[in-house]
């Protein structure tokens, strides 16, 4: 395992209108590591993720990535005609991926996989949005609320797929409300 | 660069259009429900209709790719898929163009295919069909390309749909003039004409993809 | 590029408007009044269409403007887009106010002389009229994009967007708008360039032009200034709410 930084933030600001939502803020994940971050409502935990994911510009600052993430928002991403196998396998092809069964089995979405999302739970919607992360390997998962949705059963397969991808040399950096449930290396705090 | 993605984006919006066949159905009936009220409002003379005939259709065509439009984008962006599609390992222009491709085949082409039995019933003669069909094939492609760049561009604004219509029929305004050139030319097949449309749809093709990926990148950040 | 980098920054920028806008106004004040007086008093009426050409002094700089005043929406849109420069952003959401505007006067005149020369307030086949009247909408359209976003920043992304796309367009539109006006030629009665137009026009009608182009430039200004000054108080108030 080497020491690098996977990802790493420095002096990132962002402006919505006229407010300033955070400024100078700077973090980095090594292998293995998971930020964990806090923030009230509306201090701009989702946006920090966004931009770390580059799907939002910051207003100062820039993002070095090292290694190719994988981004999970508080939207599941399904579409409402499509079932977890399909949803699963269009990714799995459009990223390149592996097969889909075993993460099928793996999310515990066995019985449910060809019910379209529409008919699912929330939890299951959120189990094959989660299932998303083990289609391709990327050594940086960036997760907006992931225990969101999730029952009991639910957050501990997500607390082992974390261990797991934490013990494999990934890092995680997750927008957490409530009792993370894992041990954060760092927190921080917006 | 693989083109696995660009063939997923238009695999999962061609599904997406579909939708149990409303993405057909439902455009299609507002084409032949906006043209059949023309003779309401014109009269019923036949040489008068023959002779508005196919700019008739040409205007419902333009309507009927733009109430299709409001959701194109903004169902992706709602239900989180955009950001994925933006993550994709492909320019988001291709993307674009996949997906706009994918709703044209579903929600456009079709109301081509339609358009000799409408023409028929606006009395043009029915020599000009099989040219207008294709006519309204190439333009309309070109229609649902500049609304599509309408559509991402208002994709964040609630109730976007009149909106988009003002942004795209300025844009508009080449193809209907080609398309009706084309509909008005002596030759059986107005092969000028048809050229100049072409070349209409070639330019948004060339032009709208990356508006649309511009205007995605901002709608998701 | 000096002139660019003059405005690129806000300070400089509030600094080098004040102290341009006086000439601005009195250039603009002393070529439009010296081009109408022309036109209405000392100009003999025009061969053919006698005295309802004088409008063309109004109408011709309103036409110039509504094509001038897009181009320099588009560039400082292309400025905004590559160098982020807030103040290009201000540039092109200000000038596409008074764009539209001159765009409106332009239809408006344009109406107003149709009437006695062609017996329509509207004439379809004058390429020109219905380019201007295609540039309105295209101006429309794009103040009520940037109106419906709702952040300043969103605002001016999308605008940037618009403008750059629309100008590669507008080329596109007016050469279809010309062949198709060309179709009909012959059902107009009078054709405006060539030689109907008497060349004693010609003089007032480029001060004029150069008049309302200055005026254009005055207006954009302080609207650039109210601009930058709303934008300064908006950071103000935020900052004091962030103190508190």
């Amino acid at each position: 395992m080497n020491d690098e930084n996977l990802i790493s933030a420095n002096g990132l600001g962002m402006i919505r209108g006229a407010r300033v939502l955070f400024g100078e803020v700077s973090l980095f994940a090594k292998p293995g590591e998971a930020i964990v971050l806090r923030g009230s409502n509306g201090a701009g935990k989702t946006t920090l993720l966004r931009i770390l994911a580059g799907l939002t510009q910051p207003a100062a600052g820039d993002v070095t990535r090292a290694a190719e993430v994988h981004w999970l928002g508080h939207r599941d991403g399904l579409k409402p005609h499509e079932s977890p196998v399909e949803h699963l396998s269009l990714w799995a092809r459009a990223w390149g991926g592996g097969a889909t069964d075993p993460v099928i089995e793996r999310m515990g979405l066995t019985r449910p996989k060809d019910v379209p999302a529409a008919l699912l739970s929330a939890g299951q919607r959120r189990r094959t949005a989660l299932g998303r992360l083990l289609l391709v390997d990327r050594p940086v998962w960036l997760l907006d609320e992931p225990f969101s949705a999730l029952d009991t059963n639910g957050r501990d397969l997500l607390l082992e797929l974390i261990a797991g991808h934490r013990a494999s040399g990934g890092a995680v950096i997750a927008a957490i409300h409530g009792e993370a449930g894992f041990t954060a290396s760092r927190e921080v705090v917006l | 660069m693989s083109p696995a993605p660009i063939r997923a984006a238009f695999a999962q919006a061609f599904r997406e259009a579909w939708a149990g066949g409303a993405g057909v159905l439902l455009p299609a009936s507002f084409f032949a429900g906006a043209a059949m009220l023309v003779p309401f409002a014109v009269g019923s003379d036949s040489d008068q209709l023959a002779a508005i005939g196919g700019g008739v259709l040409w205007v419902a065509l333009a309507l009927a790719s733009l109430v299709t439009m409001e959701r194109l984008f903004q169902a992706d962006l709602e239900d989180g898929a955009l950001d994925l599609w933006v993550q994709a390992d492909v320019p988001m222009s291709a993307i674009a163009a996949a997906k706009v491709a994918a709703h044209w085949l579903v929600s456009g082409l079709p109301l081509a295919l339609l358009s000799p039995l409408l023409g028929l019933m606006l009395q043009m003669e029915p020599d000009r069909l099989p040219p207008a069909m294709l006519a309204y094939g190439i333009g309309g492609l070109a229609f649902f390309l500049w609304g599509a760049f309408g559509a991402a561009l208002s994709a964040t604004v609630r109730r976007g749909g009149l909106l988009i219509a003002l942004i795209a029929l300025p844009f508009y305004v080449p193809t209907a003039i080609f398309g009706a050139m084309s509909l008005q030319a002596e030759v059986p097949m107005p092969l000028i004409e048809t050229l100049f449309l072409s070349a209409a749809t070639l330019f948004s093709m060339a032009v709208a993809p990356f508006g649309i990926a511009a205007a995605l990148r901002l709608a998701t950040d | 590029m000096a002139i660019l980098s003059a405005f690129a920054n806000p300070h400089r920028f509030m600094a080098f408007s004040n102290a341009l806008l006086p000439w601005l106004g009195a250039g603009a004040a002393i070529l439009i009044t010296y081009s109408i007086w022309q036109g209405l008093y000392v100009l003999p009426p025009e061969a053919y269409q006698g005295d309802s050409a004088r409008i063309m002094i109004v109408h011709v700089p309103a036409a110039w403007l509504s094509m001038g005043g897009y181009m320099g929406m588009a560039v400082a849109s292309l400025v905004w887009f590559v160098w982020r420069h807030e103040i290009a952003d201000v540039a092109a959401k200000s000038m596409a106010v008074f764009g539209a505007g001159y765009t409106a006067i332009c239809l408006m005149t344009g109406a107003v002389w149709g009437k006695p020369t062609w017996g329509t307030w509207f004439q379809w086949d004058d390429a020109r009229m219905v380019s201007v009247l295609v540039m309105f909408f295209i101006y429309v359209g794009y103040i009520a994009l940037r109106a419906a976003m709702d952040t300043r920043q969103k605002a001016a992304r999308a605008g940037a967007i618009l403008a750059m796309v629309g100008a590669i367009n507008v080329p596109i539109i007016k050469f279809s708008v010309d062949i198709w006006a060309s179709l009909h030629q012959d059902a107009s009665v009078l054709r405006l360039d060539g030689p109907a137009m008497a060349p004693e026009f010609l003089t007032p009608l480029l001060l004029g032009a150069l008049g309302h182009t200055l005026l254009f430039a005055a207006l954009v200004l302080v609207a650039m200034r109210a601009e930058v000054r709303l934008r300064r108080a908006d950071a103000l108030m935020m900052r004091r709410m962030a103190g508190a």
